[in-house]
């Protein structure tokens, strides 16, 4: 009898070893075959190092390209005080967007929260890969259930989500050196958000914006914007509404009006800056690293200089830089964005 | 049972039909051999054995078989 | 739902834990209930078809069983009043009786699976003939579904009925289990075409977990996953290339197409079916095999008893046997031996059964010529190797060489290129661009350019021929493994770590290695449109 319970025993623990291993196994596989976002795509990356902050912040950028590339904490801080983090990942589609800002308000209740508008133009999902970098960043939370479930393509599946492994189990035949050196942890990439670019390509011409049939933004995205705007009323939180200086994809006016009459109507403040390119100070020559579709390092530091000033001003936001921790915090931050800022400059230079 | 044994002997020669019982289920009548030998049992014992029959239980044996040729001739 | 789809698999998970958690009273219910989902999923408006089917073949059944136990009840009854003329006289009439209402309920069915399936291929025809003729007429195509596995179920329902014509066995009097047998959802894509005396005890019994046979039947799944996901699904990428471009892959091309297609064939129809063996398996139901490695065939009539078994036997009991000994054949037989003597004479009714059955294995298959061809080709070739078997003796008491291993791989070479060949009929669109495609295996003289440069073109890199060969070299390992005995007994005498490694590192290379999700279109099992 006691020999008969041995046996079991064994055979229970051989097989509970085995399905740990098997797990881990899997786990390894698929921190392996899962995107990196660490070469020539770092944007993928961005989404996932708000976690390592202490997310007290006062303002917080949500939002497509046109944030992460055209906004720079940094500047905000040095000039202002202002301790601000950008939220912004690849093609961010509203409802991701308005996730985004859920989720950080779960941890923060930030003065602040800036959404740039472009996104309004996409009522459904547009690609998968983009929908991967702004979700697969994310920590499981409702959130991010429900950004997932906003966001899928017809031919995507929620399980993908839960165990990227088969969504990408086929990379096993692609995989780079960069799978195995950043296998159990990445560099990071952005500076509180924001990706630094520092090459200058200066605007030749602007591609005319193709006639839309309608200019009507979709009701998926409105519905979004609601929520989003009711969200902020409910949390106590500021909503400000931006359209970036970039020169395209085209800004059409007949999209504008929307947006100002939904911001007048509700009560948000709205900069279009495009309308003032020349009092913030932007040279399109030298400011854009792309010819026009996202500023440069420096058409950036203008912009958030030219935002700064709005902030403190229309939206009364303090000064900080007295607060020792955070001024310490910011000084190992400021170090790193002003080493990089010179390496890439050098690199620029060889070029 | 002597003339049965003969028509099948002349399809496998080389066959104990008296001893072997597994004439189906090894495979040593296909459904070739079947049908020449229903064909064959018909123009013999004016017996009909329709495809109802064939199972193999029935032709798994010469005995077998001949025990159906005899319930068949009865009806 | 197809196999492979994320939604099966919580299906099925769903499902074997319910199934062992309700009274086992109601499992059969279950199963009903999980068909009938199943089957929902497909579209709703087939139901009508399945019902339809369900009801008269359950209705007819019961028909001719109720006569057959009156027949025997009166002459029991009227034993000594009765002589033998009159009762001979009674049985005819009943038997007339049964036999109508087989046949109304058999051409019910038939004719609903061949209006539906057939009548494209008819219009097709006919307005072939209509140019021929010079006529400018045409027929318009219908618009007609195909609900899913129609061929599968019609089969295994009127194997039923015949059976209860026969009197095999007593019909099913509770509707609800027959629909089940009917439905019974893991064959319904692709089969096997079970018999109803082989599946009512599995089916309608009580089942207790139990470990033993739910972890072998969880085993088989995973198997079946592992040949069609890693093998089946990638090769089919090299398959779709050679002959989806007959331009530029002809000679060594098409052949190499052809042993792809060889592979990609088996690894997903066996893969199927040992899913669906595997998940009846854990549900407690034993279901006879539909493949006994039929790619070690020494000749095409084994070959065709090892390969879709359940098919081929379907069509010897309810179609080969009733045409070829029924009284009309019998008395052609008759004649015929007297006309062209002993020899000719008696190869008549077995080969005009053939041609028959051959012909409808042909269409069945699908309504093209295509197919056609290709099932008389089968009868050709099965046919010929007959006639030959005079030579072939002589051959071999000449030489004794039917033992030697060399020769049984020759025959077993032989048998498999032959009929992967006239399998390449299932992959060109037509029957003259198949035979020009297999005429240019003889002329283009490619060899060298298709091995060196050639097989990167076609859709697969380094990684997936790896691929390939590592999971071909397991599914031979396997095939000749198990000649002896079941492999996962040979697992499962083993240290249990084996088997945890074993199945581990198959769980672990289906997910990884599978040819599924993005990038991959989630090609259906071929014999989906069966």
């Amino acid at each position: 009898m006691k020999e008969k319970k041995n046996v079991r025993g064994k055979i229970f623990a051989t097989v509970a070893i085995g399905l740990v291993l098997i797990i881990v196994i899997l786990g390894l596989l698929q921190r392996l075959v899962m995107p990196k976002y660490m070469g020539e795509v770092k944007e993928g990356a961005l989404i996932g190092e708000y976690y390592d902050e202490n997310k007290d912040f006062d303002v917080v950028f949500i939002g497509d390209c046109e944030v992460y590339e055209n906004f720079v904490p940094a500047v905000l801080w040095e000039n202002y005080g202002i301790n601000s983090y950008i939220r912004g990942s690849a093609q961010q589609l509203i409802w991701q967007s308005y996730y985004l800002a859920e989720e950080t308000l779960t941890y923060e209740t930030p003065d602040v929260i800036v959404f740039n508008v472009l996104a309004l133009q996409y009522n459904e999902p547009q690609k998968e890969a983009y929908n991967r970098m702004t979700i697969d960043g994310m920590r499981w939370s409702p959130s991010k259930v429900g950004s997932i479930q906003a966001s899928m393509m017809e031919d995507e599946n929620f399980i993908e989500y839960v165990f990227p492994l088969l969504r990408y189990h086929d990379r096993w035949s692609a995989l780079e050196k960069e799978d195995f050196t950043y296998l159990f942890g990445a560099e990071k990439v952005g500076h509180n958000g924001y990706y630094m670019q520092v090459g200058i390509e200066p605007v030749e011409y602007i591609p005319e914006g193709r006639r839309l049939g309608d200019y009507s933004f979709g009701d998926n995205a409105w519905s979004y914007m609601d929520k989003m705007v009711a969200l902020c009323e409910e949390k106590g939180v500021e909503l400000v509404l931006i359209k970036a200086p970039s020169l395209y994809p085209e800004w059409y006016d007949e999209w504008d009006v929307q947006v100002e009459e939904y911001a007048a109507e509700h009560n948000l403040k709205y900069i279009n800056f495009l309308e003032c390119t020349e009092e913030i100070g932007l040279d399109y020559s030298t400011d854009t690293y792309d010819a026009g579709l996202h500023l440069n390092l420096y058409g950036a530091v203008k912009l958030t200089d030219y935002f700064g000033e709005y902030l403190v001003t229309e939206c009364g936001l303090e000064d900080r830089r007295r607060e020792e921790a955070l001024a310490a915090e910011w000084e190992v931050k400021l170090e790193r964005f002003y080493e990089q800022k010179e390496e890439l400059e050098a690199l620029e230079e060889e070029k | 049972m002597d003339r049965l044994l003969e028509i099948l002997s002349d399809l496998h020669p080389e066959i104990d039909f008296e001893e072997c019982t597994t004439l189906i289920d090894d495979g040593i009548l296909d459904s070739f051999d079947i049908v020449s030998l229903i064909s064959e049992i018909n123009e013999e014992y004016d017996v009909v054995i329709s495809a109802e029959y064939i199972v193999p239980e029935n032709f798994n044996s010469a005995e077998a078989l001949y025990a159906l040729i005899e319930k068949l001739e009865e009806e | 739902m197809l196999f492979t789809s994320y939604r099966f698999l919580a299906f099925l998970l769903v499902l074997f834990v319910l199934y062992y958690v309700i009274p086992k009273k109601t499992q059969w219910m279950l199963l009903l209930v999980a068909s009938y989902v199943f089957y929902a999923f497909a579209g709703w408006e087939y139901f009508i078809f399945m019902g339809i089917t369900t009801l008269s073949t359950y209705g007819a059944g019961l028909l001719i069983d109720r006569n057959h136990s009156r027949q025997k009840a009166y002459l029991a009854e009227h034993k000594a009043e009765l002589s033998k003329e009159e009762k001979k006289a009674y049985k005819e009439k009943q038997k007339n009786k049964r036999f109508a209402i087989m046949v109304v309920c058999l051409v019910l069915n038939f004719g609903i699976l061949a209006v539906l399936k057939y009548t494209n291929f008819m219009i097709a025809n006919i307005n072939g003939v209509l140019e021929m003729t010079g006529s400018d007429k045409v027929l318009a195509f219908q618009d007609l579904i195909l609900p899913l596995g129609i061929s599968f179920y019609t089969f295994q329902s009127m194997g039923y009925l015949i059976d209860i014509h026969r009197g095999k066995y007593g019909a099913q009097k509770n509707v609800l289990k027959f629909a089940l047998f009917v439905s019974f959802f893991p064959q319904l894509i692709q089969g096997p075409i079970s018999r109803y005396d082989d599946l009512e005890k599995g089916l309608f019994g009580q089942h207790a977990f139990d470990w033993h046979t739910v972890s072998f039947g969880l085993q088989r799944i995973l198997w079946g996953y592992f040949k069609k996901l890693v093998i089946a699904d990638r090769m089919l990428i090299g398959v779709n290339a050679i002959i989806g471009d007959t331009e530029s892959f002809t000679g060594f091309y098409v052949f190499l197409g052809m042993l792809f297609y060889a592979l990609q064939l088996y690894a997903d129809f066996t893969g199927g079916i040992d899913i669906t063996i595997g998940i009846a398996q854990v549900l407690g139901i034993k279901m006879q095999e539909n493949f006994n490695r039929p790619y070690f065939s020494k000749g095409i009539k084994e070959y065709w008893r090892r390969w879709h078994i359940s098919l081929g036997a379907w069509f010897t009991d309810y179609l080969f046997y009733p045409i070829s000994v029924c009284k009309p054949m019998l008395k052609v037989s008759k004649w015929s031996r007297k006309l062209l003597g002993e020899q000719v004479g008696k190869r008549v009714p077995v080969y005009a059964a053939s041609i028959a059955v051959w012909f409808v294995t042909g269409i069945w298959h699908g309504a093209a010529w295509n197919f056609i061809v290709w099932g008389l080709g089968n009868c050709f070739f099965i046919m010929l190797s007959q006639e030959c078997e005079p030579l072939y003796e002589k051959f071999h008491n000449r030489f004794a060489v039917k033992e030697k291993m060399w020769f049984k791989a020759f025959q077993i070479g032989r048998t498999f290129l032959l009929m992967s060949s006239l399998r390449m009929l299932d992959c060109y669109r037509d029957v003259p661009m198949t035979f020009r495609m297999f005429g240019s295996m003889f002329t283009d003289w490619n060899i060298g350019e298709v091995l060196s440069t050639g097989i990167w073109n076609l859709g697969l890199g380094l990684h997936d021929y790896i691929v390939l060969l590592i999971g071909i070299v397991i599914l031979l390992t396997v095939s000749l493994v198990g000649r002896r005995g079941s492999v996962r007994d040979k697992i499962a005498s083993k240290p249990m770590w084996v088997s945890m490694a074993v199945f581990g590192g198959m769980f672990i290379a289906v997910i990884l290695f599978g040819a599924y999700g993005m990038g991959y279109d989630a090609s259906q099992f071929i014999y989906n449109q069966f």
